[in-house]
């Protein structure tokens, strides 16, 4: 009986505690956040969320598949969310369908602290206020690359070279490894290596692709020289799976996402002499370009259109909560973040060196979604040696312009 | 039964198919003949944290106003079973066309989305749907033929596969080939072949995913010729013994004619389910060597940004189609024997 009372207590004292945090200004409306489902923004949602109590309601859903149902959660009228957690690509939907809010008025009443670089505007409306930024960049072991005596590469075709020495040495037999997997994943690494030709993936103005070209071959054979020196399974390996084989310690050169820095460099899952010798190094250049072969993304947050005014100002100042500099410096080490207040440790420094060298952003375009699809279903063939990059090139645009005409974007 | 009595019999169960197949049917039919909106594009200057650029987006007020008028979409007609990502029809007459042999036209059939993946999916069903039946037929017999005392725990353990989540056993069995994991390793060394890899090639991954839907569905059919193997007459079996019958003529001449009904009705199940394969392709990350028509509707479904409704619609038929015509031989030879018994 005393132990039940005790419990009962302590689990009071603990909503006490809670609410005792609440005030942002807020007394009412109703908050509910779709966001993805990482660290980082476990960290800006719970700041929301402190916002709740005193007849404002608060409910989240953090969700890897957010991408999947955000389009059909907010048209409902009012929208089952009040406010969705994108990313550069993962906006492009939102805004097809006219689905968010333009924040301006928002922002010169309550967003004070927000610094010109993290709004999102597009058509000069702010549609999205970020807050963290993330890039593949490369991932090196300086212990093995000593050992050949190479410094650390700056292009792609270092890297091979680099790799090359390793295999030679006999250090190891697959010492790069690169998000590979047939899907997603595999279309990325085409997206980041293209960019790295300053080429561009469409015609002006129109949503005709144009990678079947000499930039499109030499991305293809640039990706096939590294993943040469991947494991021969290579066309399964997602971040979890490179993440894994980093602290295993079987990698000596990796380009992964810069998120994964965190989790790379901390003492779990790993031995020190892994951890301690692991380098976060910028986007390598290739043939010849100055242009960084990776993609910037941020992430932030937007607010749904259909939903009443007071529910968007109560929503904007949570969130608001969410991305204050005390939350910033509570999870500095979390992600990149783009908040005042961030001190870079080591594990941002790749995203920052790749930010800082003129890498483009991920294109916000409508029908990029489809080419990313259309990328990541036809290229595995080719670097199985099954194919020609020619045809496997021709393979993508034909599926793309045929996925592009039942979206209505090409008639 | 009279006439009226009969169809207020049926009425409850045609009312729910009605509702529950035969609607939804035909509103994926009539999904699958439309196409999105054209949609109208403009540029616009976006600014981000990585600085600003010209970029193409969408003109959300003139597409509304479209789609205001014909909510469906385009009438596409059959459009969308004839393109790329489907029947292919100009891309096959392209290929007769400008192949200059057979197996030259083979290969650029083979690689056109649809084809693929009705290339595997076809395999696949007529690979393990046989090995299922005579796997689950072998151990029905040796598991009848153990003592009473470790009946139970053999029938128990023999299940074991088939109450594992597809996916779930799938992934398990993922990281097990894995060359890092016991059975891939063990390979690697009896093979003395260190690069060896089930995830790697296309012949080893379609033999991976073989051996996966027979190891999976092996205990389903097991369970029912189990069950079979309990009614088989006795007195016909001791005839046949004094006859001085040898234990592989029982098995010929009087168990198998026997259970011929639960061989039809396992393979009816085995066709329809392995013809839509789709899990042990998710949870092997297999989509590089395998795809099926399930995993291209999975595909369309799960655009990273966009759905394509339409395709996947029209995928959709064409599965329903699919099981149809794989169905027809079995059913027609159950519906002879069926008016034969009746005559």
């Amino acid at each position: 009986m005393f132990l039940k009372k005790l419990v009962l207590a302590g689990a009071m004292s603990a909503l006490m505690s809670s609410t005792a945090y609440a005030g942002c200004g807020i007394s009412s409306g109703s908050i509910r956040v779709l966001a993805n489902d990482f660290p980082a923004l476990h960290a800006v949602v719970a700041g929301a969320e402190a916002c709740a109590g005193d007849g404002v309601e608060f409910t989240k859903n953090h969700t890897e598949d957010h991408r999947n149902i955000q389009v059909a959660a907010l048209t409902a009228n009012p929208a089952e969310y009040t406010s969705a957690v994108v990313a550069n690509g993962s906006i492009v939907p939102l805004m097809n369908e006219g689905l968010l809010r333009p924040l301006d008025d928002l922002v010169a009443k309550h967003g004070g602290s927000l610094q010109k670089h993290q709004l999102v505007t597009i058509d000069g409306k702010v549609m999205a206020i970020a807050f963290m930024a993330n890039a593949q960049h490369l991932f090196v072991r300086t212990d093995i690359l000593e050992q050949v005596g190479i410094e650390t590469p700056t292009t792609y075709e270092e890297v091979v070279a680099a790799a090359e020495a390793i295999r030679a040495a006999g250090i190891m037999e697959y010492p790069f490894a690169m998000n590979t997997k047939a899907g997603w994943n595999l279309a990325e690494e085409f997206v980041n290596m293209y960019m790295g030709t300053g080429a561009s993936m469409f015609a002006d103005g129109s949503a005709e692709a144009t990678i079947n070209n000499e930039h499109g071959v030499a991305t293809l054979n640039m990706i096939k020289a590294l993943v040469e020196y991947s494991n021969p399974d290579f066309l399964t390996f997602d971040s979890n799976a490179t993440q894994a084989l980093w602290e295993s310690g079987e990698l000596a050169m990796a380009t992964l996402w810069g998120s994964r820095g965190g989790a790379i460099l901390d003492d779990e899952g790993s031995s020190e002499a892994v951890t301690g010798t692991t380098a976060l190094v910028g986007a390598p250049t290739w043939g010849g370009g100055d242009t960084p072969a990776s993609t910037l993304w941020w992430d932030g947050w937007t607010i749904a259109k259909n939903i009443s005014d007071e529910d968007a100002e109560a929503t904007f100042i949570a969130m608001m909560n969410g991305i204050s500099t005390d939350m910033v410096k509570a999870n500095n080490d979390l992600a990149v973040w783009l908040i005042d207040g961030y001190q870079p440790g080591p594990a941002a420094a790749g995203i920052a060196a790749t930010a800082s060298s003129g890498t483009d952003s991920y294109p916000m375009l409508p029908y990029m979604g489809l080419m990313h699809t259309a990328l990541g279903a036809e290229l595995s063939e080719f670097l199985q040696g099954s194919e020609s990059a020619e045809q496997a090139l021709a393979d993508v645009e034909a599926a793309y312009t045929t996925a592009a005409k039942e979206q209505g974007f090409l008639q | 039964m009279k006439h009226r009595t009969f169809i207020w019999f049926i009425l409850p169960s045609m009312a729910a198919m009605i509702l529950f197949i035969a609607l939804p049917i035909i509103s994926v039919f009539i999904q699958s003949l439309f196409v999105e909106h054209e949609q109208v594009l403009k540029i616009t200057e976006n600014c981000g944290p990585f600085g600003c650029k010209q970029e193409t987006s969408v003109d959300t007020e003139a597409t509304e106003q479209l789609r205001r008028e014909a909510p469906l979409g385009q009438f596409n007609w059959l459009a969308t079973y004839t393109n790329r990502s489907h029947l292919a029809f100009a891309e096959l007459a392209e290929a007769w066309r400008s192949s200059e042999s057979l197996n030259d036209f083979a290969t650029r059939v083979m690689n056109l989305p649809f084809y693929k993946a009705l290339a595997f999916t076809l395999s696949y069903t007529f690979i393990v749907t046989p090995f299922v039946i005579l796997l689950g037929l072998a151990i029905a017999l040796g598991v009848n033929a153990l003592p009473r005392m470790v009946k139970g725990p053999t029938i128990f353990v023999s299940l074991l596969p088939m109450i594992v989540t597809p996916l779930v056993g799938s992934l398990i069995l993922f990281w097990m080939i894995d060359a890092e994991g016991i059975i891939g390793a063990t390979l690697q060394i009896l093979f003395d072949d260190p690069d060896l890899s089930l995830k790697a090639s296309p012949t080893l991954t379609w033999i991976t995913l073989f051996v996966y839907g027979i190891w999976h569905s092996a205990p389903f059919s097991f369970i029912v010729f189990y069950a079979g193997l309990q009614t088989v007459p006795t007195d016909t079996l001791e005839a046949a013994m004094i006859d001085g019958a040898t234990r592989w003529q029982r098995l010929r001449y009087v168990v198998v004619p026997y259970m011929t009904p639960l061989v039809t009705f396992i393979t009816l199940m085995q066709l329809m389910d392995n013809f839509r394969v789709f899990e042990p392709i998710v949870g092997f990350s297999a989509q590089a060597n395998a795809t099926s028509l399930s995993w291209i509707i999975y595909n369309d479904l799960r655009g990273y940004d966009q759905q394509l409704f339409g395709s996947a619609a029209a995928t959709s038929m064409m599965t329903i189609l699919g099981v149809a015509i794989l169905l027809a031989p079995v059913l027609i030879r159950t519906w002879s024997e069926f008016n034969r018994k009746v005559v």
